[in-house]
């Protein structure tokens, strides 16, 4: 990103995360899965970024290399100027105090032998920062803070619906006063009424607590719903990056209009103007030369096969990567 | 959006359909008493959220509801024939042939060990006497009709040589082989990335105009059923609760399920907003299948209860213009109709 946003709470330079890929008896490495490769982000204090791009675009490896629950490649993180990637394990848990994760799949997020109250009040216990009835105490205001009954802690995960599940793990990841959540598709696993009342919630929550969100999400509508800015993955690289407004309103780079455009509307008398990509997301083990998305592109002229475009601003801080797109600062024609 | 099509005979007619399941817990109507037609040339859209009982009434019409559950009654009339009653050879003769159905999943529907080849030609002789090589030969057709770019040498893959789209394009040519008259697709673009959803979509309604197919599409996404049905009908707890066509449910819903269910779905590109406004969320979770409470299964959730909606269900009557809705805000014989705040 270019500039550094004053008062970031969370920043994200150059993070890379190459897998690599083994063949043969040896194990020997033939190549590399690049699923992040070189994400620049920026989170203010109390503001919520939302990360979208369809599946295999890197955003939930992007997510866990910030919490270090996968080692990234390369780059630096930043939390409150700290760079995590040079902290020693010891200190990372102790950090995780204050960078917290919801999953997305409220069924497989909860151990199913524990009871809710341990569920939440595990963080608590880990830390050592509260045990015996306080603990209890404090598990029980949680409960109460994401809208379910306190009894709630006696009993075990199966025998609540998914909605209130994915609430338990909101309840967990709010124990220890985190500064940031990593929301890693927190309502996808959803249905549409409990969707709502789960994006409510973590709206209400953010105001209480002043929380900082990473939302995750492949939902554009769901995103646009909740974000401050919102980010545009496309085969582990940001496209566009932009205030929610102004990306949803006037989306720059043509992977972005694309996929804004497939987004099906609930109106049937809505004239559908989808902008059709050919083919398929090519393989991050061996992405295209020049610009990633330049074999599906619409618009794609000559230089996007040679040259790979930057981020870089077109006014107001509205960030993409497209060859067509700079230096004019005019839109593609599509 | 087609106009509704000419013919109205019905092709597929659901009569009061009951599916129950016996389970230590205890028993459960997962489908409660379900009626619906589909015409010819129609597609019928069955929206709901999950166990509201949508797969279920698919697969009823099938006969592949399995131990513990079961079909308890009902008619399931295809061109007026109750598939409840003929025998196994005879419904595994419409299985596939007749309706054929396409899943949610569609990496996992198919065999990672043949070629989608094989496998669609396996379809094709499993209901008609060609040979092989014939099969096969047809298989490449319709790869060409599902639009799989050069399908002489795709049809020699496996599937998981091919992305979720692809597979789900196969699966769709396989269930074209038998030219069924009505394809059921359960969640057929659930598992499918926008872009790859909108592809598919297009192209089951291209398919359904040239081959006049039938189709129940089976979606809790509501864009999805917006732009793909020709009527739609609401389930919830295991009912339909409002049935009507496709612009009156979006413009003119009747029944409190479907007004809070189509309030709380956030719509893309609303501009001028207020930044971050709350979303409208229906209170409360569905009712416990295995605790079913008197009256209608929605009025512990519904904005507009009344003291009469706690003891008896209302039925799914007909308004005009072909909406049926059951609540008692609606009935006609209700003291309270007219009364609707919504």
């Amino acid at each position: 990103m270019t500039g550094t946003p004053k008062g970031s709470l969370l920043e994200v330079r150059g993070l890379k995360k190459h897998f690599p890929i083994r063949r043969g008896v040896f194990s020997r490495v033939s190549g590399y899965v690049r699923a992040v490769d070189g994400v620049d982000l920026a989170l203010k204090q109390g503001e919520t970024l939302g990360l979208v791009g369809e599946s295999g675009s890197g955003k939930t490896t992007t997510g866990r290399c910030i919490l270090r629950l996968i080692e990234p490649t390369g780059g630096s993180v930043l939390f409150d100027g700290v760079d995590l990637l040079g902290l020693s394990p010891a200190e990372m848990r102790k950090m995780r105090r204050q960078i917290q994760v919801i999953f997305q799949d409220p069924y497989s997020s909860l151990n199913p032998r524990m009871k809710v109250g341990s569920i939440v009040g595990e963080p608590l216990a880990i830390h050592k920062i509260a045990r015996g009835t306080d603990r209890e105490h404090r598990v029980a205001d949680l409960l109460c803070k994401v809208g379910l009954d306190p009894m709630a802690m006696r009993r075990y995960p199966h025998e609540f619906s998914g909605g209130q599940r994915q609430r338990i793990g909101i309840a967990r990841a709010l124990a220890l006063n985190p500064r940031l959540i990593i929301c890693d598709e927190p309502v996808s696993a959803l249905d549409v009424s409990v969707q709502a009342q789960v994006v409510n919630l973590l709206m209400d929550l953010q105001e209480e607590f002043s929380l900082t969100y990473l939302f995750i999400a492949h939902d554009l509508s769901v995103v646009e719903h909740i974000s401050d800015r919102v980010a545009v993955m496309y085969l582990g690289k940001i496209v566009e990056v932009a205030d929610a407004e102004s990306l949803y309103r006037d989306p720059q780079h043509p992977y972005t209009r694309a996929l804004l455009s497939a987004v099906p509307v609930p109106d049937p008398d809505a004239k559908p103007q989808r902008i059709a990509l050919r083919g398929d997301l090519p393989s991050p083990a061996d992405p295209p030369p020049g610009c990633a998305f330049h074999p599906r592109c619409p618009v794609a002229v000559e230089v996007c096969s040679r040259l790979e475009p930057k981020l870089l601003d077109s006014g107001g801080g509205h960030l993409a990567s497209c060859h067509l797109v700079h230096p004019d600062g005019a839109g593609p024609p599509v | 959006m087609p106009l509704a099509p000419a013919s109205m005979s019905p092709l597929l007619e659901v009569q009061d359909l009951r599916v129950e399941f016996d389970t230590p817990e205890g028993k459960s109507r997962a489908v409660n008493g379900v009626s619906f037609q589909i015409r010819e040339g129609e597609t019928l859209g069955l929206v709901g959220e999950s166990g509201c009982g949508k797969s279920l009434t698919a697969m009823s019409v099938l006969r592949l509801i399995y131990p513990p559950g079961r079909i308890a009654s009902g008619r399931i009339l295809l061109r007026g024939r109750d598939l409840l009653t003929v025998s196994e050879p005879e419904i595994r003769k419409v299985r596939g042939n007749e309706i054929a159905l396409i899943f949610q999943e569609p990496v996992a529907a198919l065999n990672p060990v043949f070629t989608v080849g094989d496998q669609i030609a396996e379809a094709i002789r499993v209901h008609h006497k060609v040979s092989k090589k014939e099969a096969l030969a047809e298989a490449v057709r319709l790869l060409r009709l599902v639009q799989i770019p050069d399908a002489e040498r795709r049809v020699r893959e496996y599937p998981h040589q091919m992305s979720g789209g692809m597979c789900q394009r196969v699966m769709i040519a396989m269930a074209l082989s038998c030219k069924p008259s009505l394809i059921m697709a359960d969640e057929p673009t659930t598992a499918l990335d926008v872009t790859i959803q909108a592809e598919i979509l297009d192209l089951l309604k291209r398919l359904k105009e040239e081959f006049r197919l039938s189709l129940l599409l089976i979606s809790h996404n509501l864009g999805v059923i917006a732009g793909s049905a020709d009527r739609v009908a609401v389930m919830y707890a295991g009912r339909i609760v409002e049935e009507a066509p496709v612009r009156v449910i979006f413009a003119a819903p009747k029944h409190p399920y479907t007004i809070g269910l189509l309030r709380s779905v956030p719509r893309l590109g609303e501009t001028g907003r207020p930044a971050r406004r709350r979303l409208y969320a229906i209170p409360g979770t569905v009712p416990d299948p295995y605790a079913p409470e008197a009256g209608c299964p929605f009025a512990p959730r519904c904005p507009d209860v009344m003291p009469d909606c706690r003891r008896e269900d209302p039925r799914l009557l007909p308004l005009e213009g072909g909406h049926k809705v059951a609540c008692f805000l609606h009935h006609p014989a209700h003291p309270s109709t007219g009364t609707a705040t919504s």
